[in-house]
Formats: C-alpha cells, sequence, structure tokens
C-alpha cells in the first residue's frame, strides 16, 4: 500500500535536480505562513517602509542644499536609487538573519515542519522567497515615494522593481547561509560590521571617484555597489549592457547562498 | 501474517563517540499500541527520531512502513504523524491555524485542512479557543494541540515521545482517553514514556531500554509475570531499624530500602501472616499487586542514571 506524495506540477527545475529527501516543492507553504504571521503583525511590516523615506528626505534634500549635483544628477535623484538598493539589501538581510535564528534557536519551528514530507531545501526556499516579497513590497512603495518627488527619470525605471527583487533574493540567500553558522545573539554583531559599512560606502551618497584607487577596487567587489550600480543606472536612464554583468553578480550569490543554505539547514536540524 | 509497520534489526545511533543506541530489535505490527520504557538518556527518543525518519540512523536496519528511511523519508512522513517530547508548536499562528498550516506541509488542499482543523479541535477539546494565541494556552492544551496536529494528515502510524510527562492528573487522564480512542480506531501508536502506569495504561506490548540497549520485551503482563511476583508485601519500619533477615526465607525476592522492605511473593497476606508469627512488628504494612514499575526498577535498578 504505496501512497505517493504528490508533487505540484510547476514546482520546477529544482525538483529534478535536488534529492527528493531534501525538497519536496512546497516552498510556497512557508510563503503562506509568513503571510498570516504578518497579517497579524501588520505594523512592524509597515515600519519597514519608513526608513528610506526618512533617509532620502534627511540626506537627499537636507544635504542636497549644499552639494548641488553628481555626475550631472542632482543629489536627491542621486541618492534615491541608492536608498532603494540599500533597503532591499536591509529588508532581506534582516528576515534572513535575526527572523531566521529565532525560528531555528528557539521557536523550533522547522523541527516541526521537517517532521512532515517537507524538506530542508522547501524551507530555504520559501524563507528567502518570503524576504524577497517583503523586499519587493518596500521597493514598489519607495519607488512610488521616488515617483512623486519627481526622482525617476527614465522609462528603464520600471526594471528597477525586478532588479530590487534578485538584490533581496541574493541578500536573504547569503544571510540564510550565515545564519546557519551562527552559534548565539552575539554573532550578530557581525552581521552589523558588516551591513552598516556597506550601506555608508558603497557609492550610496558620494561617487567611486572619491576614494583612492586601492579602496575604489575594494568597493567594486561588494554586493551593495553593484546593487546601487543597477538601480542607479535604471532610474536615471544611463544604461547598458555592462547592467547585466551585476545581474550576474546577483544570480551566482543567490544560487551560491540557497545551495549553503539548504545544506547547512539539513545537517542542522536533522542530527 | 502482516508486515510489521516498523521493522529495525540491530539498530544504532552515535553521536560522535556518544553511543546513544546499541544494536536493537525491534518489530511493531499494525493496529498495536508499542511501548518503549525507560529512564531518561536510556535511548528512547533517539530511537523515536529514527522511526521518524528526522535523522539518520548510524548503523543496522531500519524499515518503516515497510520502506527504508534513508530512501524514502518523505514518503514515511507523508504517512505517519508526531508528538515530539517538546511542544513545537507554531507560537506565531493561532490554534486553528497552527492545525491548518500544518497540513498544507503534507500538501493537502486549503478547503480540506480547513474542514480537518474543525474536526481536530473538537477532538482535542479546544473548539472554543480555536481562534486564540498558542502562548496562553495551558500545558495539557497544547499537548492536546500538538497530538491533534499530529492527526492532520490521517496517520497510519502516530509517534508520541513522552505524551504527558508534565501534566497534571486530569489533563493526563484526558489525554489517555484521546489516545485509547485512536487506537480503538485503528491507528497504530508508538509511545515512549517513564511513567509505569501511562505504559499498562495503553501499550499492548513494550520494551525496556537501558543504556541504550533492549533488556525485556513483552505485554505488561508478560513482563511482570517474568520479572517480579503476583503480589508485592510493603513493611514499614522507622529509617533504620528494617533488618531482612527474619523474612528472607518469606519470599522470593527481599529488597531493602531506607525504610522498609519489599517483599516479592505470590500470597502477600500469608507472607504478612508468617512475618508477624515470627515477631516482626513493621509500624505499617501493605500488600499490593506487582506493577510495571516493579518490573523495571527490577531491570534498570535504583540508581539514578543521569
Amino acid at each position: 500500500m504505496t501512497r505517493v506524495v504528490e508533487r505540484p506540477a510547476g514546482a520546477g527545475l529544482l525538483l529534478r535536480v535536488v534529492p527528493p529527501g531534501l525538497y519536496a516543492g512546497r516552498a510556497r507553504v512557508l510563503v503562506e505562513r509568513a503571510y498570516l504571521v504578518n497579517r497579524r503583525a501588520w505594523l512592524s511590516l509597515v515600519s519597514g517602509f519608513f526608513e528610506p523615506v526618512f533617509f532620502l528626505l534627511s540626506l537627499g534634500y537636507g544635504f542636497g542644499q549644499l552639494v548641488s549635483a553628481v555626475d550631472g544628477v542632482p543629489y536627491p535623484a542621486y541618492v534615491a536609487p541608492a536608498l532603494l538598493a540599500a533597503s532591499a539589501m536591509n529588508g532581506a538581510i534582516f528576515d534572513a538573519t535575526y527572523n531566521l535564528f529565532f525560528k531555528i534557536k528557539y521557536a523550533r519551528l522547522y523541527e516541526a515542519v521537517l517532521a512532515t514530507p517537507m524538506g530542508p531545501v522547501d524551507i530555504a526556499v520559501g524563507e528567502a522567497c518570503w524576504a524577497l516579497l517583503r523586499g519587493g513590497l518596500y521597493s514598489a512603495g519607495f519607488l512610488a515615494v521616488m515617483l512623486g518627488f519627481g526622482l525617476v527619470w527614465s522609462p528603464w525605471a520600471v526594471l528597477v522593481l525586478p532588479a530590487c527583487l534578485l538584490v533581496a533574493l541574493a541578500f536573504a540567500a547569503v544571510g540564510m547561509a550565515a545564519t546557519t553558522f551562527m552559534r548565539s545573539w552575539q554573532d550578530f554583531d557581525l552581521v552589523q560590521l558588516l551591513v552598516l559599512p556597506l550601506f555608508l560606502f558603497s557609492t550610496t551618497f558620494y561617487p567611486l571617484s572619491v576614494y583612492p584607487a586601492w579602496l575604489r577596487a575594494v568597493v567594486q567587489w561588494t554586493p551593495l555597489y553593484h546593487a546601487i550600480e543597477l538601480t542607479r543606472a535604471l532610474t536615471t536612464g544611463h544604461v547598458g549592457w555592462g547592467l547585466l554583468g551585476h545581474v550576474g553578480y546577483f544570480a551566482v550569490m543567490a544560487a551560491l547562498g540557497v545551495a549553503v543554505a539548504a545544506r547547512r539547514l539539513g545537517r542542522l536540524l536533522t542530527a | 501474517m502482516t508486515t510489521p509497520l516498523v521493522e529495525a534489526r540491530g539498530l544504532t545511533k552515535s553521536f560522535g563517540s556518544f553511543e546513544a543506541v546499541r544494536g536493537i530489535d525491534v518489530e511493531v505490527h499494525p493496529g498495536e499500541a508499542f511501548g518503549f520504557l525507560g529512564a531518561n538518556g536510556a535511548g528512547k527518543s533517539s530511537t523515536m527520531r529514527m522511526v521518524s525518519c528526522t535523522s539518520p540512523r548510524t548503523g543496522g536496519e531500519l524499515r518503516v512502513l515497510g520502506m527504508d528511511p534513508d530512501r524514502d523519508g518523505p514518503r514515511i512522513r507523508a504517512r505517519i504523524g508526531v508528538v515530539p517530547q517538546l511542544d513545537n508548536l507554531d507560537t506565531e499562528l493561532t490554534v486553528r491555524q497552527n492545525l491548518e498550516v500544518y497540513g498544507r506541509y503534507f500538501g493537502l488542499s486549503r478547503a480540506h485542512v480547513r474542514a480537518k482543523a474543525v474536526e481536530l479541535l473538537e477532538f482535542a477539546q479546544l473548539a472554543e479557543r480555536a481562534d486564540d494565541e498558542v502562548e496562553p494556552l495551558s500545558g495539557g492544551m497544547k499537548r492536546r494541540l500538538t497530538i491533534a496536529r499530529s492527526l492532520v494528515n490521517d496517520p497510519d502510524l502516530l509517534l508520541l515521545d513522552e505524551p504527558t510527562t508534565g501534566l497534571d492528573p486530569q489533563a493526563r487522564h484526558l489525554l489517555w482517553d484521546r489516545l485509547f480512542r485512536l487506537k480503538q480506531s485503528g491507528v497504530t501508536l508508538i509511545i515512549t514514556t517513564h511513567y509505569m502506569d501511562e505504559a499498562e495504561q495503553l501499550c499492548d506490548r513494550l520494551v525496556v531500554m537501558d543504556g541504550g540497549r533492549i533488556v525485556a520485551e513483552g505485554s505488561p503482563g508478560e513482563l511482570i509475570r517474568r520479572y517480579s511476583t503476583r503480589e508485592v508485601l510493603e513493611l514499614r519500619f522507622p529509617p533504620g531499624e528494617q533488618d531482612p533477615e527474619p523474612v528472607r526465607d518469606l519470599a522470593e525476592r527481599v529488597e531493602v530500602l531506607p525504610d522498609r522492605l519489599l517483599l516479592y511473593t505470590a500470597d502477600g497476606d500469608a507472607a504478612l501472616a508468617a512475618a508477624h508469627a515470627r515477631g516482626v512488628r513493621p509500624v505499617s504494612s501493605l500488600v499490593r499487586r506487582s506493577t510495571l514499575e516493579d518490573v523495571f526498577l527490577r531491570l534498570t535498578g535504583r540508581t539514578l542514571v543521569d
């Protein structure tokens, strides 16, 4: 008497490449769960939208009184796409590190999930998708604010939303992978230690040309720099084939992150 | 002959150099209520986690529902229900959502889990708390919710790891009643416990585990017959004044405790009369039937293991 575990038709490529013990093709159920949880805690969800808006008002417009333009772009229009990319990063990192760690260590949520046919890849993909969706909401909200202030100059800007989603996915995936190595809340100070300089120094508020050559080379390797290059090019209309390089950067980052996170989660939760 | 739902041969589990399970043979048949009895650290939970396919075995053979957990883990898990030792309910969801979302993990449709949740809330006597948070529920309610959750996929096999530990007597009896009903409806149960009364109430057959090994196997009645006597005479003395010598030959076995003597004998009243005739004057005496507890303490000793 064998009952076959049903797999949804549309669960796609992953089902064919991931061993069945690790993936049931039901990652979306974790997104459903997250939706139910956040429907009740909507205030904390909404609060994440305001942070980049405050930065835009204080730095973009306040500071913008002193700095008229960078590379021919008025200062608010220069800073806004960078804030868009940074908020995609921040939202994704927060969900994938603090929230994930809490669920592993204290809520023991995943222990219950793994007693069902769900596998660690379902968890990794599901949580990454939720982080992505939430990041996408914030990006869309901020993009609307940019439109309102007249900071979007190019029709290419329609692509900035998918770009932000890709950026969020990549940061979420790597954040999750990192979280599986964390032992206590103290380790999260390291996250802050990485995220804050990324936010401040990835050409968010001034161009790469202010740095000495060696520092420029370092910044050009960091992920938020690539994200900002991408969003800024799209909203200001400086579009070229080179942007695909940035897309490739995040595709690789996301794939590596999901692979490591799923593997580590599997080992962490099924000793 | 029916094929066993669980079949283990020489099953082992090690964590680093620590051997939690040291080669056990077990068969659980359909419709049976099977118990793992043992002190804390005897290897019960490790065994349960291997059977529930959430922890890979280190060695030996294991088949669950006729399949190999290493290869068919998800297919097996689709047909079993698990009640872990510590409740791991989803504290960010309501009581009802806990059941519905859990059903969704099994790939059940939204309509199905909605109807199933109503049925299970009734079964667990939680209908009135359906839309409450999980955290303020009492220990007994949380436990009932965990059991209800484990039934959301209509499992063929239900694994319960210490289902009533930490509950008050009312809550325990209510839970036993629910488990008994499940058994009546044909669900195969595997239960771990260190409560002897629980094992006697619920289990058709059980094994006693000690230090990762099985030290005895049988029905509660068989185990009592094999490892104990029909009755036990307890003679209480002021601490330090108990002397086993005058009564040594009145019983098959005499055990000396700090404040009393335990005489294992087929006829407790006769042994008591004989002891009185020899001038033994205990503070009080009691004749009772042997229980699984006597068997358990005989097999695993009275020393604290952890």
